[in-house]
C-alpha cells in the first residue's frame, strides 16, 4: 500500500478564508489513508498548511498545492503566478510579515510560515520573480530515521 | 496515563464537538494564538489552548495532531466550525476561564501524575 505512487493536487483560491486549511487537512487524511506514517504526514501537513495559507493571503490569483508520493519521498509543490517576492532572504526571516490586519486577527502573521516549511523539509527550495510568481518545493523523505534538519 | 476524558472532567470543560472520542493520551500543552508558532511547537499529545475561533483552528489541530483544543475566555466558534471539527475528529472544548487559568490547572494536573 505505502509503496504506491500518487499525485494529489488542490487549487487554493485567493482570499477564501472560509476554506482556509481545508486542502492541507484533506491532504493529510489522504496520506494517512495511503499508509504514510503519522510523523511524515504531520510534517507534510504543516508544510502544506503554511503553503496553502500563503497562497490564500498573498497570491493575487491563489495557486496550486501539489503532493507527489513515491516510495522514496513526498514532494510538495506550492505555486502561484504573482505578485512574487522581492526579497526572498527577508521573507524567510523569522518574524518578517506583511500579513494584513484582518489576517493578524485570525492568528496569521507570525512570520514563521516559510521557516516552518523549511524546517519540516529534508529539501527545500524557493524561487520567486516579482510580477511572475513564486514556486516552492519541499521534500519529506520516507525512509525511517530521516528527520528534518 | 492521563486521558482526554480525565482532563475534561478535572478542568470542567464543555464539549462542543459530537462523536469525537476521549481516549487519546495527554502529556502536555501549548498556549498560543499565533498559528505558525503552534505549527512549529505543538506536539501530538498536547492540548492546545487558544482564543482563536476561526475555521483555521480545525486544520491546525488536524495537521499537528494535537490531542484536543481548549477555547478559553468563553470563546465559542460558529456552528460550522464545530461541525467541521466533528467531521475531522478534532475534539473542541470550551471554558469561561482564561488561558492563564486553564494552563495552570492543566499543568498541575499533568504534574500531579508524574509524582
Ligand atoms: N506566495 C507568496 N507570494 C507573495 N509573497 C509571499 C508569498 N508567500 C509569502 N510571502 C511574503 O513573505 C512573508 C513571509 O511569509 P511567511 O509565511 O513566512 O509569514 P507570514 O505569512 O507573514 O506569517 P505566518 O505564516 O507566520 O502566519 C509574507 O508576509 C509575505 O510578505
Ligand atoms: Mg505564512
Amino acid at each position: 500500500m505505502s509503496d504506491m505512487n500518487a499525485s494529489l493536487t488542490y487549487e487554493v483560491h485567493a482570499g477564501d478564508i472560509e476554506q482556509g486549511g481545508s486542502a492541507s487537512a484533506a491532504l493529510k487524511s489522504e496520506l494517512r489513508k495511503m499508509g504514510i506514517c503519522e510523523e511524515q504526514a504531520r510534517r507534510v501537513g504543516i508544510i502544506a498548511f503554511e503553503g496553502e495559507m500563503n497562497l490564500l493571503l498573498y497570491a493575487t490569483n491563489g495557486g496550486t498545492l501539489k503532493a507527489e508520493v513515491t516510495p522514496e519521498a513526498i514532494d510538495i509543490t506550492v505555486e502561484d503566478d504573482g505578485p512574487g517576492i522581492d526579497d526572498i532572504d527577508l521573507a524567510m526571516r523569522p518574524g518578517y510579515s506583511t500579513a494584513p490586519d484582518w489576517a493578524l486577527n485570525l492568528g496569521f502573521g507570525a512570520g514563521m510560515g516559510l521557516v516552518n516549511m523549511k524546517r519540516n523539509s529534508n529539501f527545500f527550495e524557493i524561487h520567486s520573480h516579482t510580477g511572475k510568481g513564486t514556486l516552492i518545493r519541499c521534500r519529506v523523505n520516507r525512509r525511517k530515521n530521516d528527520a528534518a534538519d | 496515563m492521563m486521558l482526554l476524558t480525565d482532563v475534561v472532567t478535572a478542568l470542567g470543560l464543555q464539549v462542543l464537538t459530537s462523536g469525537v472520542g476521549f481516549d487519546r493520551e495527554v502529556r502536555g500543552g501549548i498556549v498560543c494564538d499565533l498559528l505558525s508558532i503552534v505549527l512549529a511547537k505543538a506536539q501530538p499529545q498536547d492540548m492546545w489552548i487558544t482564543i482563536q475561533r476561526h475555521q483555521n483552528i480545525v486544520a491546525v489541530a488536524k495537521v499537528t495532531s494535537v490531542a484536543g483544543v481548549i477555547l478559553a475566555d468563553g470563546i465559542v466558534p460558529e456552528q460550522d466550525v464545530i461541525d467541521r471539527a466533528s467531521e475531522e475528529g478534532i475534539l473542541l472544548l470550551a471554558t469561561k476561564e482564561s488561558s492563564f487559568v486553564v494552563c495552570g490547572k492543566l499543568f498541575a494536573l499533568l504534574s500531579s501524575e508524574e509524582e
